[in-house]
Order: C-alpha cells, then structure tokens, then sequence
C-alpha cells in the first residue's frame, strides 16, 4: 500500500527469514540420514550394533536370546529359527541358522528388517555376521539358510538402565521387496 | 507513552478499493485482519459444529449418530485441525496480529502488503481442501482421515489408502506456507517499521508475543512441511521413510511432527499472553507489572518449547535418562510461565481494577489456563504419563489451556479492540453475559474429563462402557452451554451493528496506553501519515 518502495532493510530481513524456513525443511530431510545414523551409532530405538570382532570377554552371567521370525501377510514364505531360544553367556559369540522356504506357488523376493527388544539392549546386541536390508529371491518350493552371528556386549553388566535384564529378543520380519501402492488397496465403495 | 501525530485521513494519490476489490485485492493490514478474524469465526463454527456432533455421540455409552466408528474418528481428527490451523492461529495472528501489530509499533502497515494478502487467502484454499478431505475416501468403506491431528504412521500411510488423507496434507501444506508467508512479513514488520523512538524494549507486549511467535512459526513449521512431505511421498511414490519393511522408522515421523508439535501449542497461546497482558493493565490503570520480565518470559518459552518435545512420545520406549531429561526440560517451562501468571497477578495488585467484558475474559484466562498448567506439570512426569498417556486427562489438559485458555483470549481481545476495530460498541453486559455462560459451559465440559482419564477413559473412541457414563452426560451438557454462549456472543455482535452507538476513540479510559488508542475509531484506511514519536520510557 505505500507509494514508496519496501525498503532494502525489510528485503533483507525476508531473505534472512526465508533462509531459515528452508534451513529448518532441509534440517527436517537430514534428520532423516542423521536419526537412522543416531540409531545405528546408539542403539537407540533397538538398533543392533554391527561389530567386526568378537567381545574381549566372557562373563559368568548368562543371558537368554529368544528368537522371534515373521513373515509379511502376502508373502508366502516360511520363516523359522533352528530353536526358539537359546541361553548365552555375555560376551560368548553365538550363530543361529533360520530356515527360510518359499511354500507359495511363484518365485518371490523379499528383503528382511530385524529389532531388538527390549530396545534399550540395541546398543549391546552385536552381530558380526547377519542377513537384512538385502534382497533375497527365492523360487518356489525352495529353502534356504541363512545365519545370524552375535554376541551380546559385556557392557551391558555396566549399564543401570537394563544390566538386570535376563531375555532379550531379537526379531525378523521379511516384508515383500515391491509391496502393492497402498492406493492399489483401496476397493470397497465408502459408506458414511 | 506516545505523542502521536495522526493527521485526518488525508485524501491524496492513496489508493482506497472499494466493493469486492476492496477486499479480494486487499493489501491492507486492517482490511486483512478483518478477513482472518471472519475467517476464524467461520471455521471456528465449523470446528464446534464437529465438536458437538462428537458430543452428541458421547453422551451416552453406545452408538448414537454415527453409524461408524471410524467417521466419529473423522470428525474427532477434523475438529483438531480446524480449531488448530484455522480457528486459533487465523484469529490470534492473522487477525489480531494483522490488526494490532503496526498500529501499536506505529507502522502505516506491514512490510509487505502483498504477501500479506497471499498467507490469507492461502489460508482460505488449504480450509477449503480440508473440508473437501472430509468427503473423500480414506480408509477403505469410509469418507475422510481418521487418525487424528498427529496424522501417524502406519495409520496414515497405509490405513488410509483413499485420497482424503492427500488432501489433508496439501492443505497443511498450504496453511503452513501461509504461517511461514505470514511469520516474515510479521518479522520484517517489527524489526524495522517499529516508529522513531520505539526501541524494542519500549515495544508493546502483544508485539513482543507475536514476534516470538512468527520465529516459532518459522523454525517450527518447515520441519511439519517436511515430515508431511515424507509422508505423502511414502503413500504415493513408494518411498520408506517411515516404513521399516525399507529400513525407515515410523518413531522418526513423531520426533518431527513433535518437534514441530509442541512449538506449534506456544504459537497458539504465546498472542493470547500478549493480549491478556493488555487488558490486565488497561483494567488496572497500571503498566504491566516486570515488563521486561513479561516479554523475556516470553522469549523463555519459545526457546525451551523446542526441546521439549518428547515428553508426547513417553511411551514409545525412550530410555529412562532420556525420559528424565524431558522431564525436567518440560518443567522448566514452569517458571517462565509462572513469571507471567505472577506478573498479571502483581499487575492487578493494588490496581484500581475495573470490571468490564474483556477483563473478566482476562481474568477468566488466567484462572483457566493455570489451571490447565497445573495439569501440564503433572503430565509432564513420565510416571504419571504411563497411566493418563491417550486417557481424557490428556484432553482436558490441553483444552483447559487452549480450549479454555486461548479461546477465552481471543474473546477477550473481541471485547476488548471490537470498538476501535468496527467503531461500534458492545453492551458490556452482553460481553458479561457470554462469560459466564462460556464459563460455566466449559468447565462443565472439561472439568470432568480429569475424572474420566483418570478412570482410564481412553481417547478417540465413539463407544465406552457404562462406568464412564455420568461425567459423559455431564461433559456433553457443558458443551452444549458453552455453544449457547455463542448465540448471545452473536447477539452481542448484532446489537453492536444495528444500534450503531460509536465508540470513543478511547473508551477504555487512561489505562489504555497503547499507540492503537490514539487513533481514531476505527483508525482511518491509512494511518500515521506523520510517524508518531515515542519519548520517554515509561517501560
């Protein structure tokens, strides 16, 4: 509304301001990369660790690992550990071996995510050798191994927050590698 | 404070639209604050009108109107943004910050005019996608999204397979393009168009509030931008940011949207501190009590208010020092904010206080929004929160210090700036009226939600069983008071209009000290043509 120009001080001043809105949305995109770094480097949220040697000790105490395996609905595979759970010493390394096998009718491919609960432990389950974030394809009424190599930390007997802790649980699940669009879901006429 | 030289409207090259360009095209901070308040009350019906269909279906244990559960979720979701993004934030900022601002800082208007009236009618478009979202289809065999304000993942990015939720997130999209729009123009305007004289520590308090809140909107809102984003690219293009059968992690979109959540409840509150600052002093006939300590109170909030933000997310498995640390951050926005509860109270001390509408709105604010902090320290314990975590506590708590806190504010600036506004007046006693009748309906609505979340009522539920019945019955009839209370807010607005009676150019006698209560009543189209001088410091 005034006749005279805006000022070179309220362009400024804009510019300063429009630079910190577009710095916050890139913040926002980083956090992204930075919170899936956090994670790995923490633990946070039961992020395993992923280690290249085993643990420098062993101790006396002993700690039960349960294992617990899923597979997506749609994904007709069948997913099991060789036992349920097993008891280990902290700092003793450990493999597991699961049976993967594709009892649907077509050849399949499918990529598998892992946690840990309770998520507090993330940051002591090490695994030196896994399988996860990788495509696996498998035809039909084919099986196939796979192995899980870890040990738990034994810095965990140091931490206040979960050193009493006796189970830990560490779970898989394969999700089918190109699901369905959600949209491709929606079918059934609304109803109010 | 001020020795103002406001000449008549002088009648020169100033353009002055008339009929619908007036107000389409309008790049008048008077003209646009008028709009946004419209606006509000528009979408503020339109947001109690949800609220009370979800009341009706509340009053008593079974299904009563809604013929599906996931449509009293819709409604429930709508209600929240509505009053968020398009009742509170329009008529606090947008309307009173639009009109107040630069007739207390001295300014003929905003920095940019033009911008100005861009965030507006943005805001218009991103209402008109929201209400559209609430007839489209969401979850399968349903119209609209369903899950809540918070829109999270997976609910949001594979429960609601239809288009609504799209919708809903173009229009945040939209309305947070017009806060950031809104927030620079507010930034400009204050940081350089303040009148000679006016050092920002002479500033009046409800431009310090919106300052701090323009820099929230600005620091808060682009994370929401990008968090919505996210979403909207993992429903439609196949991304997995919030998605772990891709590695992604649906915790990370709560960090986001809670850090941009919790600044987002100080944008909404931070104005009303401004306004009741005000009014509290005018009825007083003194100057706020610890001004500098008010408007640092102030800045205190807003800066804290940003790591703070996981005390929502107690129960999503964050380590116990974590949670001890959010813990106490939360509570350490105690202390500003009691500076100011204190401060109002010392205002008022010793005062030669005067009962009128807008101060017993005031008054009314502080009682209510206290006690909604109150309830706000004893969520703030991670403990406790266990328990009251998504129970009707939770919702009592933060409606006492919106619902009842800002909502009150914003009545409390109608009263209080409707004369100098519209150059009309109100009957006081219909101002009086509304209050109590608003009053009694909302504590009636809200109070006995403590009772129903503390029995372990859970929240977002059209059903419950017979055990929560009696403060149910209760609530719903507290809402439908408080909705009474709008009929005469109406007729008060209606007897303004028809009467005609013109106010004063300051009606509210000598404690009134602002710049905007020099002007005329209304202020003229264009104001200060000689840019008033601010001398002395009685700050």
């Amino acid at each position: 509304m005034q006749a005279r120009p805006a000022p070179v001080a309220h362009a400024r001043t804009a510019v300063i301001c429009g630079g910190i809105a577009f710095g916050m949305l890139g913040l926002a995109f980083a956090s992204v990369p930075l919170y899936d770094l956090f994670c790995r480097v923490t633990g946070f949220g039961g992020t395993p660790m992923v280690g290249t040697a085993p643990a420098a000790r062993v101790l006396d105490k002993t700690v039960t690992i349960r294992f617990d395996s899923n597979v997506a609905p749609g994904l007709g595979w069948r997913f099991t550990p060789e036992v349920p759970a097993v008891k280990v010493r902290i700092g003793e390394t450990h493999e597991i071996r699961y049976t993967i096998r594709n009892e649907g009718s077509r050849d399949a491919t499918a990529v598998a995510t892992f946690n840990v609960t309770p998520e507090l432990a993330g940051a002591y389950f090490t695994k030196l050798e896994c399988f996860c974030f990788t495509d696996r394809t498998i035809k039909a009424g084919e099986t196939q191994e796979a192995q899980v190599v870890f040990y738990v930390d034994p810095a965990i007997a140091d931490d206040p927050d979960i050193r009493d802790i006796n189970t830990i649980t560490l779970s898989y699940t394969f999700f089918p590698s190109k699901p369905k669009p959600v949209a491709a879901v929606a079918g059934a006429e609304p109803k109010l | 404070m001020a020795s103002s030289a406001h000449a008549a409207h002088a009648d020169h090259a100033h353009d002055h639209p008339t009929g619908w360009r007036r107000w389409l095209l309008s790049t008048n901070h008077k003209d646009i604050g008028t709009l946004y308040l419209l606006f509000a009350l528009t979408a503020g019906l339109v947001g109690g009108a949800l609220s009370i269909g979800m009341r009706l279906e509340l009053q008593e244990p079974g299904m009563q109107i809604f013929s599906n559960p996931q449509t009293y979720n819709v409604w429930v979701t709508g209600h929240g943004l509505i009053m968020v993004f398009f009742m509170v934030m329009p008529a606090l900022i947008g309307g009173f910050g639009n009109w107040f601002v630069p007739l207390m800082i001295g300014a003929p208007d905003m920095a940019f005019p033009r911008m100005n009236n861009i965030s507006f009618w943005l805001t218009v478009a991103a209402f008109v996608m929201l209400v559209l979202s609430l007839f489209m289809e969401g979850a399968p065999g349903s119209y609209g999204f369903g899950g809540g304000w918070t829109v999270y993942p997976p609910l949001a990015t594979q429960g609601h397979p239809g288009p609504a939720l799209d919708f809903g997130i173009l229009s945040l999209h939209l309305a947070g393009a017009a806060s950031i729009l809104g927030a620079i123009n507010f930034i400009t305007t204050i940081l350089n168009m303040r009148a000679p004289g006016m050092t920002l520590h002479k500033m009046p308090l409800f431009a310090w509030a919106v300052l701090v809140t323009a820099f929230l909107l600005l620091l808060a809102l682009p994370v929401l931008a990008g968090a919505i984003t996210m979403l909207l690219t993992d429903r439609n293009f196949g991304t997995k940011f919030f998605d772990p059968s891709g590695g992604g992690d649906p915790i990370l979109y709560q960090h986001l949207f809670w850090f941009f959540g919790h600044p987002e409840v100080y944008i909404m509150i931070l104005p009303a501190f401004g306004i009741v600052s005000h009014i509290v002093s005018t009825f007083s006939r003194k100057p706020v009590f610890g001004y500098l300590g008010m408007a640092y109170a102030m800045v205190a909030i807003g800066v804290v208010g940003f790591i703070v933000w996981a005390h929502h997310m107690y129960t999503v498995g964050m380590s116990l020092r974590v949670q001890a640390y959010f813990v106490f951050a939360t509570m350490v926005i105690a202390v500003p904010t009691g500076v100011k509860i204190f401060s109002w109270i010392a205002t008022m001390w010793g005062g030669s206080l005067r009962f009128t509408a807008p101060m017993i709105w005031a008054i009314g604010f502080i009682f209510l929004f206290t006690v909604g902090g109150v309830t706000g320290v004893v969520l703030a314990n991670a403990g406790v929160d266990r328990a009251m975590h998504d129970t009707y506590y939770v919702v009592a708590h933060f409606h006492y210090v919106l619902s009842l806190g800002a909502v009150f504010a914003l009545f409390a600036g109608w009263y209080y700036w409707f004369p100098k506004m519209f150059g009309y007046v109100i009957p006081d006693w219909i101002g009086k009226l509304h209050f109590w009748v608003a009053f009694i309906g909302s504590n009636l609505l809200f109070f006995p939600m403590h009772f129903s979340g503390l029995a372990g009522m859970p929240r977002r539920y059209a059903d419950y069983p017979d055990a929560y019945a009696g403060w149910n019955l209760v609530s719903s009839i507290g809402s439908y008071i408080f909705a009474f209370g709008l009929v005469i807010f109406f007729y008060g607005v209606i007897v303004a209009l028809v009467r005609k009676e013109q106010a004063a150019d300051n009606p509210w006698g000598e404690g009134a000290t602002t710049l905007e209560w020099t002007l005329s009543s209304p202020p003229p189209f264009h104001q200060y043509e000689t840019l008033p001088r601010i001398s002395g410091g009685d700050h």
